[in-house]
């Protein structure tokens, strides 16, 4: 098992045409990712040769699905072309739409966020602004590198790419479940309470690895949820103690505003919830560490 | 991206809502005249992207043109909080209040909608109003794709318990707020207060609007609305080469990969800093994935540029973009500044992990350049990098 990302996963990608897109799908493919197609309705009925691969284009998504039978599209789409390209995905109903996009503005992303409210959530979003998620050995749905670590018994959730890989890579020994980068964004589909969910409910994950930073109240909130819904382990790392109030530290929702959105406040919240609480990367990792071996 | 009170007002008045006719200027002398066009006596608002100004007597009345450039004189300069005043908005003197109220839209980031607040006791510090007396500010989600109609103008009228007589004329700056809120790419627009004057007509008399920078690629004219001489010079530099750099009180230089690792990176650094003299981080930088020699050059230059550093730890986790690029970054732009004439004598510690490390690593090792050290983790090149800053 794994959350959200299986073996069985038919992945398509919308934006595989462009340059990032093209990369990447070569990436993905090479970690085992059965790619069933790329999206392009300018390019519809052409095909493209991944090293000897050949992945054929669509020229919507609900082509897509209906000729593959696809159930995970990873979006690769400029951030003016991504709340249409995300509609178009929600429209056909595909499960689960990962949005690798950076950049896409608030109004959008609210818009094809409450669009797919309005559609009762048939469609899991991930993202924007993320390295998507991986299952490793089974599947790779996004940036994040295939090769940093094995399957394993750890689940890993964050709003930070690179954090991610960083902490993958601390604990490349024991091997992941699944890892979900969910964005740092202000509006982000799937929240760290939907991977923990998951998490919780997966067999072959142990133990939770939670990494957020400051702005927003996700940790805060998720605490709140750990505290009530979770009987695994969790280890957590909070990035940003020291940055000052009001400077937005690189991702749009990274921003401490009065006394709201604190590291220092996550954290607190985090380990009244019971959660081990790293200072740094490496003492996060070591923290899980201990708790693996009990 | 906020924006100053007279831009607000611009906005405000270019999407209907009704606001007092008012112009900014940047000399006393002008006051005057700017006086003179709203008939003799005005108001002089100093022009701080910070509350309390009126208390701090950024805002005085003009009876007269001259005593408007008397006033403009007192205000510009002024420190407000930390911020100094170089503008100053001449406004049309406000009719006698009878009512101030309070209206806004903003992101409700936990539950993923837009939301509007509004309030009969404005006037004051919204924060105050929803700390001390929640029930006196309604807040309703507002769908993004659905928006405000007048309608939903109503319902958010009714909600605050707007009185009576004012409630269409709310409803209508509720619609018109909300094209503003749309149509500007807005995180937030507030206005506060929101007066009811004596011939019984609501305006808006001051405001905050905050822009989303995510969207300027269709919204073409809000680069003109950028604070160029507020900002850094180092940031302002570093936003020209299209860097993400925030500039920061420390000694010890940062330049990493991805926005989490950087935040991360600060955090070590000063908790480093704590055995070294307290030093800590001097700024935030992000170069990104696929860090080119030419970004690694445009960064080094900024953080090489700034006199407060003393030391540099470049932080790289090497996912997609291959350490050996970075460290190849790192050598050219060494080489590159020194062919510019810059007398580069700031060590760096360089540390380099995931993709291709090893060839990073062997790279910088095959350099051997007298200002460059490798330390293989992060915490090790953290302390390494406060310790070099804490000596200088």
């Amino acid at each position: 098992m794994a959350i959200f990302l299986t073996k069985d996963s038919k992945v398509i990608v919308q934006g595989m045409t462009g340059a990032t897109g093209m990369k990447h799908t070569k990436l993905m493919l090479g970690d085992g990712t059965n790619i069933v197609g790329g999206v392009n309705p300018r390019k519809a009925g052409t095909s493209v040769d991944f090293d000897g691969t050949e992945v054929p284009v669509f020229g919507s998504v609900a082509e897509a699905i209906e000729k593959t039978g696809a159930n995970v599209s990873v979006l690769f789409v400029p951030p003016a072309f991504a709340k249409a390209a995300v509609v178009e995905a929600i429209d056909a109903e595909i499960p689960l739409a990962v949005v690798i996009t950076e950049g896409i503005a608030v109004h959008d992303s609210a818009a094809f966020w409450a669009y797919a409210k309005s559609k009762g959530n048939k469609t899991r979003i991930i993202g924007p602004n993320c390295p998507g998620l991986i299952t490793p050995g089974q599947s790779n749905a996004g940036i994040i590198p295939g090769d940093i670590t094995k399957p394993g018994r750890i689940g890993l959730v964050s709003k930070s790419g690179t954090l991610t890989y960083q902490m993958m890579y601390e604990l490349r020994d024991i091997g992941f479940s699944s890892a979900v980068g969910i964005g740092g964004d202000p509006v982000i589909g799937t929240t760290h309470i939907d991977a923990l969910e998951a998490f919780e409910a997966d067999p072959d994950t142990d133990l939770i690895v939670m990494i957020g930073e400051i702005g927003g109240d996700a940790e805060e909130r998720a605490a709140d949820y750990i505290k009530a819904n979770v009987t695994k382990p969790v280890v957590g790392y909070v990035a940003g103690f020291t940055a000052p109030e009001g400077k937005t530290m690189g991702h749009a929702g990274a921003i401490v505003s009065g006394s709201s959105g604190t590291a220092q406040a996550k954290k607190e919240a985090l380990e009244a919830a019971g959660v081990k609480v790293g200072k740094t990367p490496s003492e996060t990792a070591r923290l899980a560490r201990d708790l693996l071996k009990g | 991206m906020d924006l100053f009170e007279y831009q607000a007002r611009d906005l405000f008045a270019k999407h209907g809502v009704p606001v007092l006719a008012g112009e900014v200027i940047d000399t006393p002398e002008a006051a005057r005249e700017a006086t003179q066009r709203l008939g003799g006596k005005s108001v002089v608002k100093a022009q701080v992207k910070v509350g309390g100004r009126g208390k701090a007597g950024g805002v005085k009345l003009a009876a007269t043109p001259d005593e408007a450039v008397a006033r403009a004189t007192d205000i510009l300069g002024m420190d407000i909080k930390g911020h100094t005043v170089h503008k100053v908005m001449i406004a049309e003197t406000a009719p006698e209040i009878a009512e101030e109220y309070y209206v806004s839209y903003l992101l409700d980031r936990t539950n993923r909608t837009f939301l509007a607040m509004a309030s009969v006791a404005g006037g004051m510090d919204i924060e105050e109003v929803a700390e001390k007396t929640p029930e006196k500010l309604a807040k309703i989600p507002v769908d993004a794709n659905e928006g405000v109609s007048k309608e939903k103008a109503q319902e958010i009228v009714a909600a605050a318990k707007f009185p009576a007589e004012v409630a269409d004329q709310v409803a209508d700056i509720l619609v018109t707020l909300w094209k503003t809120f749309i149509a500007e790419d807005a995180l937030l627009v507030e206005v506060n207060p929101l007066a009811k004057v004596a011939s019984g007509d609501v305006l808006a008399l001051d405001g905050k609007v905050s822009l989303d920078e995510n969207a300027e690629f269709r919204q073409p004219e809000h680069e003109a609305l950028e604070d160029k001489d507020a900002a850094n010079p180092l940031e302002a530099a570093a936003k020209a080469k299209g860097l993400n750099y925030v500039k920061l009180d420390g000694e010890v230089g940062i330049i990493g990969n991805g926005a989490g690792l950087v935040m991360s990176t600060l955090d070590v650094v000063a908790y480093a800093g704590e055995n070294h003299g307290n030093v800590k981080p001097a700024n935030f930088l992000d170069i990104g994935g696929g860090a080119s020699a030419e970004v690694m050059a445009n960064g080094l230059e900024i953080i090489l540029g700034d006199p407060d550093v003393k030391s540099v730890f470049v932080n790289v986790f090497g996912g997609i973009t291959a350490c050996d690029e970075v460290a190849n970054g790192i050598v050219q732009a060494l080489e590159l500044l020194k062919s510019k004439g810059e007398n580069v004598t700031k060590p760096l510690v360089v540390r380099l992990d995931g993709n291709n490390a090893e060839l990073g690593r062997q790279i910088l090792s095959d350099a051997n350049h007298p200002l460059v050290q490798r330390v293989d983790t992060m915490d090790g090149a953290a302390d390494k990098a406060a310790e070099l800053a804490a000596a200088k």
